[in-house]
C-alpha cells in the first residue's frame, strides 16, 4: 500500500510539472525558442502573489486573478520588445537573450526581497487530505494542482484546436513565412503566444509557491522540471506533456522513498533513460514543413 | 501607363545577399487581367512574385499596388489589402486538416464571394477529405488546396506560383479550368508558369523573364512561338 501511496503522490506532483512543462513546450512549438527564463517567471509570478497578500490581503488563490493577467501582459512586452529581436536569428541570440532575462530576474528578485526564502499561505486547505483508500491519502492541495493542470491542458487544446488565433497559432509554427502569406502577421503570434506561456507558468508558480517554499534562485530548478517533463513526453503533444509530468513525478517519489538524496536524481535519470531509448519523447507530434 | 492599375511594377531591383536576382523589372497589370510570368529556371519568377507579395524587400525599385507604394510592408499586411498568394510548392500546413488550411486563408477577414462551401464547389474533392491533414493528400489535391486557401481572403489580387509544377496533365487542366473561373469572377491573376503553351493559353498578356530582366512583354494573342522561345532561351 504503501508504494501505491508514493506512486499516487507522483501522479499528482506531475500535475505541477506539466504546468511547468506546458508553457515551455508551447514556446517552442510556435517559435523553436528554448526560454531558458521559464523558470525564472514562474519564481516571479510567487513573488507577485507573495505582493498581492501582503499589499491587498489576497489570498493565493484571489491573486490568481491578478497575477495571471500580469504575466500574461509580461510575457507579451518581453516578446515584443527584446526577444522578436532574436527570433528567426539562429539559435543562439534566443538563448543569450533568455538567459541574461534569467539572470537578471534572480538579481532583480534578490534586491527587492532578499534571498530568504518564502511561502505562500493559503491556509488549513494546506494541510487537508483525503483518504481514497485504505492506506492511500490523498493531500487536497496535490489535487487541486493535478484538476488545475487537467484544466488548464484541455482549455489549451481547444483553444489551439477549435479558435482562429489557435490556428494561427499552429499555422505559424509549422512555417511562419506561409503563415504571413495568409495576413497572420508571425511577430503578433508570438507575442501572444509568450503571454500565454507565462500566464500558464503563473498558475504553475502560484500552486508552487503554496505547496512548497521558494528563493529568487529557483528559477533554473523548476526549468529542469520543465525541460524534463517536455523531453518525457514529446514535443508538441499536449497531453504528452501531462504524461512527462506524470512520469518525472513518480520518478522522483520513488527515488525519495529509496533514498530522501534521490529525489531529483531519479526524475534525471528517468529522462536520461528515456532520451536513450526514445530520443523524441513518447508522444512527439511535432511536423515540420515539407 | 494604364488608367486602370492594379499593379505596377517599376524598376525592380532584388538581392539575396550580394546575389542579385532581378535587374530592374517592371511591368504593370491592369485590373481583372490574367497576366503570366514565363521563364526559365533561375530567370527570377519566384523572386518578382515573392517581392510582390511582401515577402522580400526590393533593394532599388518599388511595387505600387492601387496607387499605393507598398514595397517595403510585410507579406501580412499586404494579405490584409488584398494580395494573396499560392506559393511554390504548396506550403500546405502540415498540422492542420484540410478545412484548417482553408480557414487559415481567410483568417484576414476579408469579405467577398470565397467561402469554405464556395471552394468545395470548385474542387469537390476537397469537400471528401475535410478532416484529412492537408499534407496527406495527393499532390494534385495539395494544389487544390492551395488555391482554395489562397482564395479564402478574397483577394483582389492572386499570385499563383508554378501550379502546374510535377502534376498530371488532366489535373493541370482542372487547375486552369479553376484559374479561368477565379479571374471571370473579376480577380487579377498573375500566374508563374514554366510551361509556355500552358502559359500563353490561359494569359491575356504574358511578361517573359530572363535572367532577372523583362526579355519580352506583349498580348498572348500577337506573339509567336518564335518570339517567345528567343526571349525565353535568350539565343
Amino acid at each position: 500500500m504503501q508504494w501505491v501511496n508514493i506512486v499516487a503522490q507522483g501522479i499528482l506532483l506531475g500535475g505541477l510539472y506539466a504546468l511547468y512543462g506546458t508553457g515551455l513546450s508551447l514556446i517552442f512549438g510556435v517559435m523553436r525558442l528554448v526560454n531558458l527564463a521559464h523558470g525564472d517567471m514562474i519564481v516571479v509570478a510567487a513573488y507577485l502573489v507573495l505582493l498581492a497578500g501582503q499589499f491587498l490581503g489576497l489570498s493565493p488563490w484571489l491573486s490568481l486573478l491578478l497575477v495571471v493577467p500580469a504575466l500574461f501582459v509580461i510575457g507579451v512586452l518581453l516578446q515584443r520588445g527584446l526577444i522578436n529581436a532574436a527570433v528567426g536569428k539562429g539559435v543562439l541570440p534566443p538563448l543569450m537573450i533568455t538567459f541574461g532575462l534569467s539572470v537578471i530576474t534572480q538579481n532583480v528578485l534578490q534586491l527587492g526581497f532578499s534571498a530568504d526564502t518564502q511561502g505562500l499561505d493559503a491556509g488549513p486547505i494546506e494541510a487537508a487530505s483525503i483518504e481514497v483508500a485504505q492506506g492511500v491519502t490523498l493531500g487536497v492541495l496535490p489535487l487541486i494542482a493535478f484538476a488545475t493542470a487537467v484544466l488548464v491542458l484541455t482549455g489549451l487544446h481547444v483553444f489551439l484546436t477549435r479558435t482562429k488565433l489557435g490556428r494561427a497559432f499552429r499555422a505559424t509554427s509549422d512555417d511562419p513565412t506561409t503563415a504571413e502569406l495568409m495576413g497572420i502577421n508571425s511577430r503578433q503570434v508570438y507575442g501572444w503566444a509568450m503571454g500565454l506561456s507565462l500566464a500558464i507558468g503563473a498558475v504553475g508558480g502560484v500552486l508552487l509557491g503554496v505547496r512548497t517554499t521558494f528563493a529568487p534562485s529557483d528559477g533554473p530548478a523548476r526549468l529542469i522540471f520543465a525541460f524534463e517533463t517536455v523531453i518525457i513526453g514529446g514535443l508538441g503533444n499536449l497531453w504528452g506533456t501531462l504524461a512527462g509530468g506524470i512520469i518525472l513525478g513518480v520518478a522522483q517519489n520513488i527515488g525519495a522513498q529509496v533514498n530522501p538524496a534521490w529525489f531529483q536524481l531519479a526524475g534525471h535519470l528517468a529522462t536520461l533513460a528515456l532520451l536513450a531509448f526514445r530520443p523524441t519523447g513518447l508522444f512527439a507530434r511535432t511536423r515540420e514543413a515539407g | 501607363m494604364m488608367a486602370d492599375c492594379v499593379l505596377i511594377v517599376e524598376n525592380l531591383e532584388v538581392f539575396y545577399g550580394e546575389f542579385q536576382a532581378l535587374f530592374g523589372i517592371s511591368l504593370e497589370v491592369a485590373a481583372g487581367e490574367t497576366v503570366a510570368v514565363i521563364g526559365a529556371n533561375g530567370a527570377g519568377k519566384t523572386t518578382l512574385l515573392s517581392t510582390i507579395a511582401g515577402v522580400l524587400i526590393p533593394r532599388r525599385g518599388q511595387v505600387i499596388y492601387r496607387g499605393k507604394v507598398v514595397s517595403g510592408s510585410p507579406a501580412y499586411r499586404l494579405c490584409q489589402r488584398g494580395i494573396a498568394m499560392v506559393p511554390e510548392g504548396r506550403r500546405i500546413f502540415p498540422s492542420l486538416t484540410v478545412e484548417e488550411n482553408l480557414e487559415v486563408g481567410a483568417y484576414s477577414g476579408r469579405r467577398g464571394p470565397w467561402h469554405r462551401e464556395a471552394i468545395y464547389n470548385l474542387f469537390p474533392i476537397l469537400q471528401e477529405r475535410v478532416r484529412v491533414p492537408g499534407v496527406d493528400l495527393s499532390g494534385g489535391e495539395q494544389q487544390m488546396l492551395a488555391i482554395g486557401r489562397a482564395l479564402m481572403s478574397n483577394p483582389d489580387l492572386i499570385l499563383m506560383d508554378e501550379i502546374s509544377l510535377g502534376l498530371a496533365p488532366l489535373i493541370v487542366q482542372e487547375l486552369y479550368r479553376v484559374v479561368r473561373e477565379v479571374a471571370e469572377a473579376g480577380t487579377t491573376v498573375i500566374l508563374v508558369e514554366q510551361d509556355v503553351t500552358r502559359g500563353l493559353k490561359a494569359a491575356d498578356r504574358v511578361y517573359c523573364l530572363l535572367e532577372g530582366r523583362v526579355s519580352l512583354a506583349g498580348r498572348s494573342a500577337d506573339l509567336n512561338l518564335d518570339q517567345v522561345s528567343q526571349a525565353y532561351f535568350g539565343v
